[in-house]
């Protein structure tokens, strides 16, 4: 009997279910497919590189699949306490008959038993299917084999999607039943007649909290977006809090204020249906206060973590060409001193290291250059800005180290390793020098030393500026902008007892990429014993570093793929959230309001300003909070990208149109359901 | 002048092997100007009747004119314009938009005509006053009386000066204070301004305001009373004689 009752409400009231269950099954689907991605890959011919990116990648998604899980049991416990406030009539019958709350808490657990399962089963088939769709992702992002790609299934993925669901149901259940036991028959059977009390705020003390919102939130946009240079952690964490308690606020405020100015505008608000619309806007938003906030709020970390996580990466892809212009480099540097006087003895570089063991460069490179790099222990970073002040300096942002020492290069080397890397040339006379620097944090101050033609002293030597800006480049292999100023001086220049590096860069005598990755190992291997073995003939302090295209070319795609699915899943989850919560909203709206549309359809409304009026109501119902969520997004973005700058990342007009894509799917997914489920459901009588 | 024609009218419900006649066969006529009240005990089709004036719900067979003109052919914008220029409702329940103030509740129904700001204006203003309810009008219904909700609901009615107001047991859900009061305005509005109206009732005190009362019993016309020249006292002692004929088995009583 309970069964039976208990299928047929489902079947029943699948009008706002619909909703519920097909956010659960995106979830649930969403969940999967995130979590199958390292069962995915596994079928795919990747680097090992790539691999340990995938495995870390899979710990990652884990992790957040822990939140993303909170997420999504914080919205099903929302959504199946909200269905339920729809039936309280139903229990309410059920009680006059004599029904327990034990029973109808049972006709509950039935039913989100029935629900649960079924949604758990479409959702993973749709999320198996879906999985295909992100190892198509992988393959472009890991620049995998496709021969070698077949349909997978991931057990430990349904097993970790099914556990985490039954876990989320459980709750639920328990929600309900404690939810039923606090029923009271009073007021179930009179819980619709109850005629809404519709909350009106003073229009006055809109406006007034409406200003101290707006100010307020200037203010925290100002610190994070304009001021950005004297950001401390207090100050992030109070612009944060600004923002999201004057995000409450305006949604509190912002309907009585915006009704008042609209009803000032009489020839407007006494137009049509307008008076109806508005009202019903206003009261619908002033009810839903506090969903609205968190959905702005989640509107915004979306539009941020995934604009942010495509600039990365495409920044990163775009970045890797022109940064790596060699197969690999590697750089060596000796120096031995007297034990007793701790004077400096000798300085080894590479050349010795080829001498003395059987490390040669001719075994792995067709082609290579050397260059060196110096210092000079009186010519610091602070030297050369000395001109400019603190706040100046400051908005080097994080760059503030000035007793760093800065990095000198000859000119010759630097010629012959442009040439090398197909790059322009330089000329200085004897007294010249010149900046190489692509760091973007860092170019505009340089600049602004440069620009009135500050002259060094370096060596001894006084030298200035050939150009009254920096050259925009790097020596070494990256993937990103990271150059903070290299200064290039007439070969006379450096002294070299002050050389710090000792560097070769070249390409390899393989072609193929197979062929390049053994190279690549074999390298590293024999580099490590030639420094092991010539540190056992010439102890003393020895520096070396070493650095493959691939190496960079796998890290970067790797971290760049992390950054994507992380700003992907937890992007996605948050937009189904939002758009589910305002769907639910807005169709339980529209099932309290059919007596109202009944009414204004009897005194002759046209089904078509009905129609109209609805649209308008949902449109504005969801452009509320993403209009803000955007404003928010423009002012975080512009503190992101300056972060990003500071991680060498260029370019988001690409970024935020796939973005803006993803929320128009989905977002808009939900809005389109949103009406014309509405449309359906106040029309039947 | 004959306003309303109702001719062999008949509302079936149901399929063939189970058919409930809601109206059985009748006609009459409504001339401009007069206050009828529709008598019947629940379930006796008086409230089928009025919706099926109204084109809420359509007929089974036969006509009804209004001015001449057979509504139960209309279609489409045709009814919605019908209803937004001809008719005014007037409900049990009041049905204000709980969302709206008394103002715009009101201004809900010229609004919706493409009437300007200032015409509106002009024209809830004079209503309000008619009916006594221009301190209400910034009120919201929850902070309003049952009668003073039902005056604006009224307001609403008559603001479009409609030939037809339609009032569906409008005192239902009113004390007996409040009852009088707005069946004094209807009677008000009947005689100042010539307002003509239909109320479905099944209450006597209510149906003695009218000028002409038709009892009707099982979805025909059972019997008619006008009230001529009597007193309202006078008027509705008849009535309640027919109420006690309808109320019992009719075949038993006669």
């Amino acid at each position: 009997m309970l069964f039976k009752m208990s299928l047929r409400n489902i079947r029943n009231s699948m009008k706002d279910y619909a909703i519920y269950f097909f956010t659960l099954i995106i979830g649930v689907s969403i969940f999967y497919a995130f979590n199958a991605i390292g069962g995915q890959a596994a079928t795919l011919k990747l680097s090992s590189g790539s691999m340990d990116i995938i495995d870390l990648l899979k710990t990652m998604l884990s992790g957040v699949s822990v939140f993303v899980a909170v997420v999504l049991g914080l919205l099903i416990i929302y959504a199946s306490r909200f269905l339920m406030k729809r039936r309280h009539k139903e229990f309410a019958i059920y009680m006059t008959l004599g029904m327990g709350k034990g029973k109808i808490s049972a006709i509950l657990l039935t039913e989100t038993i029935f629900i649960g399962l079924g949604s758990l089963g479409i959702g993973l088939l749709v999320g198996i299917g879906l999985s295909q769709l992100m190892s198509a992702l992988v393959i472009s992002l890991f620049e995998a084999d496709l021969s070698a790609y077949k349909l997978v299934v991931s057990g430990r993925a349904i097993v970790l999607t099914i556990i985490f669901f039954v876990v989320m149901y459980l709750v639920v259940m328990l929600f309900n039943s404690v939810a039923v036991t606090k029923l009271k028959l009073i007021d179930l059977l009179y819980s619709e007649k109850k005629s809404e009390r519709i909350k009106i705020r003073k229009p006055l003390v809109c406006i007034l909290i409406f200003i101290i919102a707006v100010s307020a939130l200037g203010y925290a946009y100002y610190m994070v977006a304009f001021d950005y240079k004297t950001l401390t952690t207090q100050k992030i964490t109070l612009s944060i809090a600004l923002g999201g308690i004057s995000t409450f606020l305006i949604f509190f405020s912002v309907s009585g204020m915006l009704h008042r100015i609209i009803m000032s505008m009489k020839k407007v608000y006494y137009k049509g249906l307008n008076t109806f619309t508005f009202r019903q806007v206003t009261s619908k938003v002033n009810t839903m206060v506090f969903s609205m906030t968190v959905i702005c709020l989640m509107l915004f970390v979306t539009i941020c973590a995934l604009s942010s996580a495509f600039s990365i990466r495409n920044s990163m892809n775009k970045n890797l060409k022109e940064l790596c212009p060699a197969d690999a480099e590697f750089k060596f540097l000796s120096k031995t001193y007297n034990e007793d006087t701790d004077e400096l003895i000798k300085i080894y570089d590479l050349e010795d290291l080829f001498k003395e063991t059987d490390f040669k460069p001719e075994n792995y490179f067709e082609d290579y250059r050397e260059y060196k790099l110096y210092v000079d222990q009186n010519f610091t970073v602070g030297n050369f800005l000395s001109l400019l002040d603190s706040k100046e300096l400051a908005s080097a942002g994080y760059f503030q180290a000035t007793n760093i020492l800065e990095t000198i290069m000859k000119l010759s080397d630097y010629n012959t390793l442009m040439e090398f890397y197909g790059k322009e040339t330089l000329t200085l006379s004897d007294n010249e020098y010149a900046v190489l620097c692509n760091y973007d944090n860092m170019l505009p101050i340089r600049n602004r030393a440069l620009e009135p033609g500050t002259e060094i002293t370096v060596f001894g030597r006084t030298l200035k500026p050939k150009y009254d800006y920096c050259i925009e480049g790097q020596v070494e292999l990256s993937s990103q902008r990271l150059n903070t100023g290299i200064f290039i001086v007439p070969d006379s220049v450096p002294d070299e007892s002050e050389v710090v590096y000792d560097c070769i860069t070249g390409n390899y005598t393989a072609k193929t990429k197979e062929e390049k990755m053994a190279v690549d190992a074999a390298l590293l291997e024999d580099f490590k014993k030639a420094r092991e073995d010539f540190y056992s003939i010439n102890p003393g302090d020895t520096y070396f570093s070493y650095n493959t295209r691939s190496d960079v070319y796998d890290s970067t795609v790797g971290l760049g793929a992390i950054i994507t699915f992380l700003g992907l899943y937890i992007g996605v989850t948050f937009l189904i959230a939002c758009g589910a919560i305002l769907a639910l909203n807005g169709l339980s709206d529209c099932v309290d309001s059919t007596g109202r549309y009944e009414m204004i359809r009897k005194i002759g409304v046209e089904e078509e300003s009905i129609t109209r009026s609805l649209l308008a109501q949902t449109e504005i119902f969801f452009l509320l909070p993403l209009l803000l969520a955007i404003i928010h997004s423009y002012f975080g973005m512009r503190f992101s990208s300056f972060v990003l700058n500071s991680m060498g990342t260029r370019g988001t007009t690409t970024s935020i149109l796939i973005t803006s894509l993803i929320i128009l799917i989905i977002y808009g997914g939900y809005f389109l359901i949103t009406f014309f489920t509405g449309k359906r459901i106040i029309r039947n009588k | 002048m004959e306003l309303l024609k109702v001719e062999q009218i008949e509302k079936y419900y149901g399929n063939k092997s189970s058919l409930t006649k809601a109206i059985d066969d009748i006609s009459f006529k409504v001339e401009q100007g007069e206050f009828v009240a529709i008598m019947g005990a629940s379930g006796s089709g008086k409230t089928t009747l009025l919706n099926c004036i109204s084109t809420i719900d359509k007929v089974s067979a036969g006509h009804i004119y209004l001015e001449g003109k057979d509504v139960t052919k209309l279609k489409g914008k045709d009814l919605y314009k019908f209803r937004r220029d001809k008719l005014g409702f007037i409900f049990q329940d009041f049905n204000l938009l709980d969302t709206l103030t008394a103002y715009e509740n009101i201004s809900l129904a010229l609004s919706i005509q493409k009437k300007s700001y200032a015409e509106v204006d002009a024209a809830v203003k004079s209503v309000a006053s008619q009916l006594g309810i221009t301190d209400v009008l910034d009120k919201y219904p929850y902070q309003m009386s049952g009668g003073q909700k039902q005056r604006v609901a009224s307001a609403r009615a008559i603001i479009t000066d409609p030939c037809l107001i339609l009032a569906d047991e409008p005192t239902g859900a009113l004390d007996s204070k409040s009852s009088k009061m707005l069946l004094e305005r209807f009677n008000y509005l009947n005689r100042e301004y010539a307002a003509t109206i239909m109320m479905v009732t099944h209450d006597s005190f209510s149906a003695s305001y009218a000028g002409r009362v038709i009892f009707i019993k099982d979805g025909k016309i059972f019997h008619e009373l006008s009230r001529g020249t009597d007193t309202r006292k006078d008027f509705f002692n008849k009535i309640i004689d027919v109420v006690t004929l309808l109320g019992g088995d009719v075949n038993d009583a006669l």
